[in-house]
């Protein structure tokens, strides 16, 4: 099973390196890590996804702690939370299949974001068994490219920063 | 005030009432030398900067305060290493200061470049690499104390040169620090205490496991009036003594690998362990899977990745130790465990009719029996610094504090070298109190070096050399596990006499038991330095370190000493 923690870390060079050092350390086995800005500057917000099968997801949130430049951590897990991954996806796509396509994009509600000559680029937002499903039907017609840009999250409700 | 980046190093050293520096000098950091004696610091120039790293730990533990190192970039970096992951593994505080070339050429790998803060971001509690002058005074504030609060351990600053070079207006930092990510822990838990007290006052077999944390947070009367209040008996771990005194009738001596077979057996039958500021290292537990496998289990640590780490527990709380006492204290229940304290007694004799020291005297000289008389000399009153391996064993086992000071060795990392270093940090810290330096044949030679340190800075340091030309504890398990062959274990030394004499150092050689008293006697009458070697027996029962639990055995298969009298104490049992 997968557990998503988050961490707001302080914005300095060299904290991803002390995070990813500390994974690398402790042999934890990590899903998917995200990093980016939030709402209050100096601080970055970090969602990190651990499979709780290979690695203890509480011991990765004490070690986190122990950082001087992490300021909290939270295994979200357990809370009612939005949880969302961003893939783009460049599918073949000829003059034969490309409304087809289309169709199975309607209906993921993703998007075309750009159209080539063979093949069409596909931006899908929402959880990663969305993600996933809309890979599996395009995977027919020929998945030539994809990036993910791996979970983030935020609690519903008051949220995190409330607590 | 204008400053330039050297001057603020000095002045901030002093602020955070650092009174010496152990350092070796060198192109990246030669900038922040040259001020030095317009502050009242004292540096002691070491011969290798794993040296000023030793003694910068030493100094630290033997005071209780910060120590610091100044070393320049590259190698003079790199040669820290090991020191800083000693001090990391064994908690002590440590602020490391290292040269590095000017912030343009970083990256260029230029002439001594090394990036040291990448090398040591796993063995610091945090590192810094100061790139503005305006920050320098702030991170080295910050640098003690992140090193000296919560969970003690090494910082490293990475300092470029230009950044000693430039000048600013110098504006001493706040007392309190920024630091939002770090939190010191206070009491603990009072639901978790509660749990706990309730635990203790319905055990009949309880064991006390105290740690480094007992001494790290000032717990030691704390932790004798718990003991006293609920009759627990205490067993030490290697860096837990002093932390209580070893001659209290509750103390069972150390645990573990090396430790007192009865303390390990009462471990093992015990039906509550209080694990007090310790982490169940993998030579205190032998075998998981067979460790104490009865008792419940309580764990009070100030480090949250501690807990639950190695040994899964009944009770865990997070919190600073002598609070915690102080909150168990009212809730638990004075009781009597007569009988348990009678069991322990019994494994208890049974330990000391194998103890070496109540064995008939022959003409060899052995290690133990050295140990022990320079115990009895200094009456247990010296600060003892230790190197690793089998002396290192038997000075635990064999030097027994009743001082609230702790033994100054490298537990954690096990890392030979350490004891002269670490020696003459104690000295400087302590330069009123008797220092003696426990070391092997093996790991003296590592930093041999350092002789030179201890003259100059004529330092009263006594040093005893444990020598039996071997890698001691390598060579007993290569005699029990290995069948006997001692493969690159055995060492063709110099004449240490003449080597200690050539750097000016008074010295005496002991090869028969007899001389051991006399020697120990001038040597401590001596104003010092003064050096002392011990040819002591190489191999065989008398060479080796009893009980040893072997690696993977639970902790109550260890290998007892085979001794006639106990021989025939057995067939008496039938």
């Amino acid at each position: 099973m997968n557990r998503t923690l988050i961490a707001l870390v302080e914005d300095k060079p060299g904290v991803l390196n002390r995070v990813s050092s500390l994974f690398r350390r402790r042999a934890f086995n990590i899903e998917s890590l995200t990093v980016g800005h939030t709402e209050q500057p100096g601080i970055s917000r970090m969602t990190i996804v651990v499979d709780s099968d290979r690695t203890d997801a509480q011991k990765v949130a004490q070690n986190l702690c122990k950082l001087v430049n992490v300021i909290r951590v939270e295994d979200v897990t357990e809370r009612p939370a939005v949880m969302r991954d961003l893939a783009l996806i460049r599918v073949r796509a000829n003059g034969g299949t490309r409304s087809e396509v289309m169709q199975i994009v309607d209906v993921f509600r993703a998007r075309v974001v750009d159209v080539g000559m063979d093949t069409l680029m596909i931006e899908v937002t929402g959880t990663e068994e969305k993600v996933a499903g809309l890979v599996e039907v395009l995977q027919p017609f020929g998945v030539v490219e994809m990036v993910r840009t791996g979970r983030v999250a935020m609690v519903r409700g008051n949220g995190f920063n409330e607590q | 005030m204008r400053r330039t980046g050297a001057q603020i190093v000095w002045e901030m050293v002093k602020r955070e009432d650092a009174e010496v520096v152990f350092g070796f000098p060198g192109g990246a950091i030669m900038h922040t030398y040259h001020p030095r004696q317009e502050y009242d610091i004292r540096h002691i120039l070491v011969r290798h900067e794993q040296g000023a790293a030793h003694a910068a730990d030493g100094y630290a533990r033997a005071s209780g305060r910060v120590g610091v190192a100044l070393v320049t970039s590259g190698p003079g970096a790199t040669n820290l290493v090991t020191g800083i992951a000693t001090a990391m593994m064994d908690s002590s505080p440590i602020v490391c200061i290292a040269g590095q070339v000017p912030t343009t050429v970083i990256g260029s790998d230029a002439f001594q470049e090394t990036d040291i803060t990448g090398i040591t971001l796993p063995i610091t509690k945090h590192n810094y690499l100061v790139t503005d002058v305006d920050d320098l005074a702030g991170v080295i504030h910050e640098a003690f104390y992140i090193a000296r609060t919560g969970r003690p351990g090494p910082v490293l600053i990475d300092l470029p040169k230009d950044v000693q070079q430039a000048e600013t207006d110098f504006v001493p930092p706040e007392e309190g620090v920024r630091l939002p990510g770090y939190q010191p822990v206070g009491p603990g838990d009072p639901e978790a205490v509660c749990q706990a007290a309730a635990l203790i006052n319905g055990a009949q077999r309880p064991v006390i496991l105290a740690g480094h944390g007992v001494l790290i947070s000032g717990a030691m009367e704390a932790l004798r009036a718990f003991a006293e209040k609920t009759e627990t008996p205490v067993t030490l771990t290697l860096l837990g003594k002093g932390g209580f005194p070893e001659s209290h009738p509750l103390a069972l001596g150390m645990m573990g690998m090396h430790g007192a077979a009865f303390a390990n057996q009462a471990i093992q039958k015990a039906d509550l362990l209080l694990a007090f500021g310790m982490r169940f290292d993998d030579r205190v537990t032998g075998k998981l899977e067979h460790y104490a496998p009865k008792s419940r289990k309580v764990h009070v640590d100030l480090d949250a990745a501690e807990l639950n780490k190695i040994v899964p527990v009944d009770v865990a709380i997070l919190g600073d130790l002598r609070q915690v006492l102080e909150q168990l204290l009212p809730l638990v229940e004075p009781v009597s465990h007569q009988e348990w304290l009678a069991q322990i007694d019994r494994w208890r004799a049974d330990t000391r009719i194998r103890d070496v020291m109540n064995q008939p005297e022959n003409d060899r000289l052995l290690a133990p029996r050295v140990i022990y008389a320079i115990r009895e000399a200094t009456q247990g009153e010296a600060i003892v610094v230790t190197d690793v391996g089998q002396h290192q064993m038997w000075t635990a086992q064999y030097y027994h504090f009743d001082q609230p000071c702790p033994l100054i060795t490298s537990g954690g990392l096990g890392t030979m070298g350490f004891g002269l270093p670490a020696a003459i940090g104690a000295q400087v810290a302590r330069p009123d109190k008797e220092i003696w330096a426990i070391v092997g044949d093996g790991g003296f030679q590592m930093n041999v070096q350092e002789l030179g340190t201890v003259v100059q800075e004529r330092l009263p340091l006594r040093i005893a050399l444990i020598n039996n030309n071997y890698l001691g504890m390598v060579r007993q398990w290569q005699e029990f596990f290995y069948e006997r062959r001692y493969e690159s274990t055995y060492l063709l030394n110099p004449d240490f006499v003449r080597l200690a004499e050539a750097y000016g150092i008074r010295s005496w050689r002991v090869t028969d038991p007899q001389e051991t008293h006399q020697a120990i006697a001038e040597a401590r009458s001596h104003p010092g330095p003064a050096f002392i070697e011990f040819q002591v027996v190489q191999e065989g029962e008398e060479g080796n370190v009893y009980p040893m639990v072997p690696a993977g055995a639970a902790l109550h298969e260890m290998i007892r000493r085979p001794t006639v009298a106990v021989e025939a104490d057995r067939s008496k049992e039938g």
